[in-house]
């Protein structure tokens, strides 16, 4: 019974570590997506494959006067961004993009890739089209640099928001509310504009259409692991990180179409759950070698945020109450949030179980603290429930996959010829 | 010379004999029947937990005593043998390293916590940190939040969010003890804070005179010990008069901690525990000395703040305390506090001392030192290394970097005057 877990610790031992490359990361990067197979989603991977964020621009010339609001990761309501007429979106770092020299001055070496190459991003004037950004408490480094950001972008209206760490707290909700209150009074000076109920509950209705038809296409992938990868739904859910929300959702609602009409065959792989990925972003090759080593990933943590609330917000009633509510009673339990005593570990548990996985594929970041420690406690429980895991480390300017591919693949082999 | 001297040292051998005390109660713990709080530093709600007569464990503590003993790398590299990554906080390692060994410490056995009480202040490493000790304990868990500095003053919601929390931790506290909560007591624990707290500002603000009294950062992490684990007790007040009168000594003689103040500087961030003497005396070769440091406020900055624990607003004043810890506060406030240390302490430099584990800390502080040089012309020397992994602090290197800097500002002087 217990073989598959100590298989799990001999290689979880081998942690990955690949240095990236200092040059001619587009060239690798080329001959690495010259393998990989086309998909029909691959005119979206311009969108956020861009530095110059011309999607972003567009909206601004179309929409002059109305300002863009960065949200740094994971989770903040971009629904009442969206009601103050502004355009959310969500900055994930430079990915391979972008070589560190300025960020350096300002966050140290030690510390994630994603606070180094967004901050670089702005250094190098590649976000010149912002007006505000959006840093929540997920961490210790997130927190630090809206300080950092503040003073190097005095021009931009930045805001920090402290998310309720204890959420079972009956004292929570209110607190939540006068945070959530701050984030809107921030909005509307920024506008200058007040923000009416109407505006809201509108915005709040779009951001949960958004998340449903997210909801549905993990759900279809769940019910037909080979008939959407979790590369496709991958580039699908980043889309919305640069795009109207509107937009968004009408990319979702054909998707889903497309895919509920394939006949794609089963292949022989096995079912994995991957968690860590919440805040920084592997490479899209990163994804696409772990398929192809033969997994079908049946749930991730990719891009938590568009996920982070799992019900509808209530669109009748205070706006601000209902979103408060539903961050503490309806969220992903994650590495960025403290659901009561050992909740983490079961609701993680209680998943691997549903969703019938073989393993479990932790992929976190380099120096991505919140990950690195939940790793510990979410191991423990699997080794003791016989659930073989995983460890890969990336960093955003990884642009070798084999090593990645082939660790998988032995992962693979050791559960479906072993096991 | 000196035999005139009545008070000079008293400091550190009674600050030896406090803490000895205080393990000693640790260690009796499980026999006498105390129950034990394990605390972080940082909004520490100690005072609360004492009105219930609870004994209060500190794994930070028991961390960096671990590395001036040379004893952390061991339980580090147990705790990375389960699988902590080299890359997280080295204190979270320590401790678990130690708990795996048997929490047998260099400084006496450690008791398993009856509660775990994440004060989460400043530092997101807390929680998880508690989660694992909940984890490997079975032990109770209450996580304290306590929001983040980031305006420009502390908001109502924040106050009303941590008392509203404070009476949560007052009934799971009267559940786990079986007693009631005991406001008097409270008070009069408060009032002890309080009295200790306006002494140890007194402390702090010796290091005006020049030469400055006592090293603001290498002597004053020993002497901010009883202010941080023992606050609320009769005999910490006591600990900080006579402490006050050995310093006042020392201005009445001119007595500072190197034969002659050349240099002083302010210092931001925490100390390499494991190279704490080596890392001094790269300082006392220059004559430098530590006039004002953020890392002795980490647990409460009772000078900048002016906030007090008040017997007469028990619960607001812990909540306003508990925000007002250093690394709880935004970094615009953490950038403007150094600006007035190196301006009021009359300093000739900033020292940013780096540290891989603490990214509460250390996450750009590079951006501090960017300001400094670069807006302010201040002469600022950033180093890293870490504060309890000897495997991040290279003896050489830093001596080669202090040593540059301290003869670059040495000529600055004799070019600038």
């Amino acid at each position: 019974m217990c073989r598959p877990a100590v298989f799990g610790m001999n290689l979880a031992l081998c942690i990955l570590h690949i240095e990236p490359y200092g040059t001619s990361e587009a060239q690798a990067y080329e001959w690495y997506r010259h393998m990989i197979t086309s998909t029909p989603f691959d005119d979206l991977i311009p969108l956020f494959r861009d530095l110059h964020f011309e999607a972003v621009r567009e909206w601004k010339a179309a929409h002059p006067g109305r300002p863009i609001v960065g949200i740094f990761p994971v989770w903040a309501p971009a629904e009442i961004v969206h009601a103050a007429g502004a355009l959310p979106i969500c900055l994930f770092g430079a990915g391979d993009l972008l070589d560190i020299e300025y960020a350096d001055a300002r966050m140290q070496s030690f510390l994630c890739s994603i606070s180094r190459s967004t901050l670089e991003l702005g250094l190098r004037g590649k976000l010149d089209f912002l007006d505000g950004m959006i840093f929540t408490s997920l961490c210790d480094v997130a927190r630090n640099l809206s300080g950092v950001w503040e003073r190097n972008f005095p021009d931009q209206w930045v805001i920090y928001l402290h998310w309720p760490e204890n959420v079972q707290s009956p004292h929570a909700m209110r607190y939540m509310r006068a945070e959530l209150t701050r984030l809107q009074t921030g909005l509307e000076q920024l506008t200058g504009t007040p923000l009416s109920t109407e505006q809201l509950h509108r915005s709040i209705h779009l951001y949960n259409e958004n998340r449903r038809l997210l909801r549905a296409l993990y759900a279809f992938k769940q019910r037909h692991p080979h008939r959407l990868s979790t590369y496709e739904l991958y580039i699908l859910a980043r889309a919305g990180s640069v795009l109207p929300v509107e937009r968004h959702n009408a990319i979702l609602q054909n998707a889903l179409h497309t895919v509920e009409s394939r006949t794609t065959r089963p292949k022989d792989r096995i079912r994995v759950l991957l968690d860590g990925s919440f805040c920084e972003q592997p490479p899209l090759e990163f994804i696409w070698a772990i398929e192809e080593a033969g997994c079908y990933i049946l749930d991730d943590d990719f891009l938590l945020g568009n996920r982070y609330l799992l019900e509808d917000v209530p669109t009748d009633g205070d706006p601000l109450d209902a979103i408060a509510r539903t961050y503490l009673r309806h969220a992903t339990p994650s590495a960025i949030r403290y659901d009561g005593p050992q909740q983490r570990a079961a609701t993680f548990l209680a998943k691997a179980r549903q969703l019938r996985v073989d393993g479990v594929i932790f992929a976190y970041a380099k120096f991505c603290d919140p990950a690195q420690f939940d790793f510990i406690i979410l191991k423990r429980h699997l080794e003791d429930a016989g659930i073989p895991y995983l460890i890969l480390e990336f960093e955003e300017k990884m642009t070798v996959f084999e090593q990645i591919r082939s660790q998988v693949e032995t992962f693979v082999e050791s559960i479906l010829f072993y096991a | 010379m000196q035999d005139h001297l009545q008070f000079q040292g008293w400091g550190r051998r009674q600050q030896k004999g406090l803490l000895k005390a205080w393990w000693q109660r640790l260690e009796r713990a499980p026999e006498t029947g105390t129950p034990v709080a394990y605390l972080f530093i940082s909004g520490a709600v100690e005072e609360l937990l004492r009105a219930f007569g609870y004994e209060i464990a500190l794994p930070e503590v028991t961390a960096l005593n671990c590395a001036i003993r040379q004893a952390s790398i061991e339980y580090i590299l147990r705790a990375e043998d389960i699988g902590y990554s080299q890359d997280v906080c080295g204190y979270v390692k320590n401790d678990i390293g130690l708990l795996l060994s048997g929490n047998r410490s260099p400084m006496g056995k450690l008791p398993p916590p009856s509660l775990l009480v994440c004060n989460y202040s400043g530092c997101t490493t807390y929680i998880k940190w508690f989660e694992a000790l909940a984890e490997f304990y079975h032990a109770p868990l209450f996580i304290l939040d306590v929001p983040y500095l980031r305006t420009t003053g502390v908001l109502a919601s924040d106050i009303d969010y941590i008392v509203g929390q404070l009476h949560e931790l007052i009934d799971l506290c009267e559940r786990q003890t079986g007693r009631p909560f005991d406001e008097a007591r409270l008070r009069t624990i408060l009032a002890h804070a309080r009295a200790a707290e306006d002494r140890w500002v007194q402390v702090l603000e010796t290091a005006r005179h020049t030469p400055a009294p006592f090293d603001a950062y290498f002597e004053a992490v020993y002497f901010m010990a009883p202010i941080y684990i023992l606050r609320g007790l009769p005999e910490t007040v006591e600990y900080y008069d006579g402490l006050l009168r050995e310093l006042t000594e020392r201005i009445e003689h001119g007595i500072g901690p190197v034969p002659e103040e050349r240099f002083r500087v302010v210092i931001e961030g925490p100390p390499p525990w494991p190279a704490l003497r080596d890392f001094w005396d790269m300082f006392k070769q220059w004559g430098a000395v530590c006039v004002a440091s953020t890392y002795s406020k980490v647990g409460g900055l009772w000078d900048a703040s002016g906030v007090r624990h008040d017997p007469e607003r028990p619960l607001e004043s812990i909540a306003e305390y508990a925000i007002h810890c250093y690394v709880n506060w935004g970094l615009h406030h953490r950038r403007q506090l150094l600006l007035e240390y190196y301006t009021q302490y009359r300093a000739d430099a900033i020292v940013i001392h780096s540290v891989k584990s603490c990214r509460s800390f250390a996450a750009g502080e590079a951006d501090f030192r960017e300001m400094f040089v670069k807006e302010m012309g201040i002469p600022t020397l950033f180093i890293e290394s870490d504060l309890v992994d000897p495997r991040y602090f290279q003896k050489a290197q830093m001596k080669n970097r202090i040593d540059a800097f301290f003869e670059s500002l040495e000529h600055r002087q004799l070019v600038h005057g």
